[in-house]
């Protein structure tokens, strides 16, 4: 592909799309990127297209198969109803910061600005909600463009692109196209040189901590410095709580694994957050589901803060120590400088949070001994069925915090979840990605009755690429997580939280999808056997107890010590 | 006048940027975002070809305003950007006033007027006449107010205010060296 050649704009744009090592792509046609469409026709030994049922369930499939991936996820949709369609994702990966290109159809541009049919402001729209987006509208730009998209969307911090296309520029010829590649741009820094005074007066602070804690997140995973982190952690003994994303950078058995941060996190990360001298963030953003009020958060501590993104930089939190950088890079050169030490002690006290934790909340959610199905129950089985080995995806809401709380991992990067921008309806084409970037693993969905509705439409998607996705509904015949809310906070008035759900296993059978449902705790069992015994997709519903409450809980905008079980505040 | 508190000051916040379509837009809502409202904005080519500044002025605290220039800083086509406070700049507002020629006429003269303001006439025809007076904030208000007072204003348009630091010469053509320098 390096000889001049005269293309279309859509053969070129295709063509730059494999340039830079795409070879899966997701989306839905429609009649401004027909021609597109058109020239991916000839590339069909080169490009695994996926069509999905909805455009939201196309770009959730992208976010999935970039996050397992580590690849850009490609998304290819027209203009108008599907462009807005896909802004959930694009907002969604924004947050969650996910390399994701969405090319979007755009009317011709003698068109633009006369509200012609299926235009929108694709670009206007998505200026918030982008690291980046560039509406092309000749084709001597689209080399240009995407290897600029690609080149944003995968470094320093990733995110989403957007790339509005206009259909003169796909139907126009171009006459000396050649792919690009792009590596610099001047007024752009992906990441910062280490700033080799911050990481010594860093290791300064760490040296002379007594009750050092580490908080990991996703920066982690992004930056692939999961190693560089348990050596980090180990030099220095320092014990680590991980938020929602950070999820399986640090394999659940490592003896420095403390579990999960915020609301509805363990109870020991929360509590030592407002005891340790020294706090650590690591690739994460300090979120408001992780801090709690903000006022009371960790003011005895001294904060040293690891992160890619300058402007994450005090944006919470005010931070003592800043240290710029990507941290697969920041984390060895930090090790370097720490006495190996030990905490014994320090590392120990987190047992009493930890047993009283089992004791009032785990033992009773995971090993019931009577009474419906619970939602922990189900999870926890399934991980010990999968050697905790398994890709888990969760849509939002209770199914989410289950998933998070009772998952074991053995692997990284394998718990995909919608944190920032919590969109029910993100599992089931989620899960459809994952599987799609990750084939050889297994993949198991966590979803409730109301999410799985939402995106219902992608066991279309499942059926026609014969995707391996094990779903389990936990199907309560509530939003779970709004009628907890309206449990605890709004005097049990339960309004617009029951759900009549559908006959579920009908509706999969109908899509050609093995299915099977369970109430009985006896049963359970053999029906994750069953469900587990191929690689084919299976819909599990299960049917568990119908107010099932996720402890403990941080109660919004409270102080991250303020924590609730059954009812009470916790005091150790 | 702009309501100061104790917290709250005028900040500068000028931007350099690539020339790219829709910069001014990706700006502006960042401070939407922040429930900023921006009090005066101008925007023009920089002394470097094909490199665009923006000169903003917002009323917030310390905290919020490095908050809000970070993430100015982090849009993919910003060069850079930076905040100052009023001592830290050289900055002027220019201002043009339309009045009637015939209410002129009636009061006689205004040289001590344009005397006292350091302001100048632009054009002057049977229907108006047209006074530009360039300097702060506060000195263009009262020669509104005093002509509004008098005479009386046709009409008035006041622009954003343009700045430079006094501190070093603008640095960025060398900030660009050791960007390309970085590749």
């Amino acid at each position: 592909m390096n000889t001049t050649i005269q293309l279309s704009g859509a053969h070129a744009l295709i063509h730059s799309i494999i340039h830079e090592g795409t070879d899966t792509i997701f989306g839905y046609p429609g009649g401004n990127i027909i021609p597109v469409f058109d020239a991916l026709y000839d590339y069909y030994n080169q490009i695994h297209y996926v069509l999905g049922r909805h455009e939201q369930g196309s770009i959730h499939a992208a976010q999935g198969y970039a996050r397992i991936s580590g690849k850009v996820g490609v998304c290819i949709v027209t203009s108008g109803p599907a462009a807005t369609n896909v802004i959930t994702g694009i907002g969604d990966a924004m947050l969650d910061s996910t390399p994701l290109v969405v090319i979007t159809g755009q009317v011709g541009d003698t068109m633009l600005g006369t509200d012609a049919f299926q235009e929108i402001d694709m670009v206007g729209i998505t200026q918030p909600i982008t690291k980046w987006c560039y509406q092309i509208r000749r084709p001597e730009e689209i080399a240009w463009a995407v290897a600029r998209a690609f080149y944003i969307a995968r470094t320093g911090r990733k995110g989403p692109v957007v790339l509005d296309f206009t259909k003169n520029a796909q139907n126009a010829l171009v006459t000396d196209y050649r792919p690009e590649k792009c590596t610099f741009i001047r007024s752009y820094v992906p990441v910062s040189k280490p700033n080799m005074a911050k990481i010594e007066e860093a290791a300064q602070l760490i040296n002379q901590a007594k009750k050092p804690l580490a908080l990991v997140g996703q920066g982690v995973l992004l930056g692939n410095a999961e190693v560089e982190l348990t050596q980090f952690l180990e030099k220095a003994d320092i014990p680590a709580g991980w938020t929602l994303l950070g999820e399986s950078a640090l394999p659940s058995d490592f003896r420095l694994n403390k579990g999960m941060l915020g609301m509805h996190g363990n109870i020991a990360p929360n509590l030592k957050t407002n005891e340790c001298d020294v706090l650590i963030a690591i690739g994460m953003r300090f979120d408001d589901r992780v801090t709690g009020d903000m006022n009371t958060y960790a003011k005895q501590a001294k904060i040293i803060h690891f992160d890619i993104d300058v402007a994450e930089i005090g944006k919470n939190i005010p931070v003592d120590v800043p240290v710029l950088g990507d941290v697969k890079t920041t984390l060895p050169l930090i090790t370097q400088l720490l006495k190996k030490t030990s905490h014994q002690e320090w590392v120990n006290s987190f047992a009493v949070a930890e047993r009283k934790e089992k004791e009032l909340v785990i033992e009773k959610e995971i090993h019931p001994k009577e009474g419906a199905i619970k939602m922990g129950e189900v999870i926890a089985k399934i991980a010990d069925a999968t050697h905790n080995q398994a890709v888990v995806v969760t849509d939002v809401g209770q199914n989410q915090m289950m998933a998070a709380r009772y998952s074991k991992f053995a692997q990284s990067n394998s718990f995909i979840t919608s944190g920032g921008l919590g969109t029910m309806g993100f599992g089931i084409p989620a899960a459809i990605g994952a599987k799609i970037g990750a084939p050889e693993r297994t993949v198991v969905l966590f979803v409730g009755d109301g999410g799985f509705q939402m995106t219902i439409q992608e066991l279309g998607t499942i059926m026609q690429e014969k995707v391996g996705v094990k779903m389990v509904i936990l199907n309560n015949n509530f939003l779970g997580m709004v009628r907890q809310w309206q449990e605890l906070f709004y005097h049990k008035r339960y309004s617009s939280t029951p759900m009549q759900n559908p006959d579920f296993v009908a509706i999969a059978k109908a899509y050609g999808i093995n299915a099977a449902v369970v109430g009985e705790r006896e049963k359970l069992d053999n029906a994750i056997e069953a469900m587990l015994s191929d690689d084919k997709a299976y819909l599990l519903v299960v049917n568990v107890e119908d107010n099932g409450l996720v402890y403990p809980m941080t109660p919004a905008g409270t102080c991250v010590t303020n924590i609730i079980v059954n009812g009470e505040k916790i005091v150790l | 006048m702009i309501e100061l508190t104790k917290d709250k000051k005028l900040y500068t916040v000028t931007v350099f940027s690539e020339n790219t379509p829709g910069l001014l837009n990706q700006i502006t809502i960042i401070f939407t975002r922040r429930q900023l409202n921006i009090e005066t904005l101008s925007v023009s080519p920089s002394a470097l070809k094909g490199i665009h500044k923006f000169t903003i002025t917002v009323v917030t605290t310390h905290d919020m305003i490095e908050k809000v220039v970070k993430q100015i800083d982090k849009r993919i086509d910003v060069l850079k950007a930076y905040y100052n406070v009023d001592e830290e700049l050289i900055f002027q507002e220019i201002a043009l006033y339309k009045l009637s020629t015939e209410k002129v006429l009636e009061m006689g003269s205004i040289e001590s007027l344009i005397r006292r303001y350091d302001a100048r006439v632009l054009e002057m025809n049977s229907t108006c006449i047209v006074i530009e007076k360039t300097g702060l904030y506060e000195e263009t208000q009262n020669l509104f107010d005093e002509l509004s007072q008098t005479i009386g204003v046709l009409q008035f348009i006041r622009s954003g205010r343009v700045a430079i630091t006094k501190g070093k010469v603008e640095r960025l053509s060398d900030m660009l060296a050791s960007l390309e320098n970085a590749q």
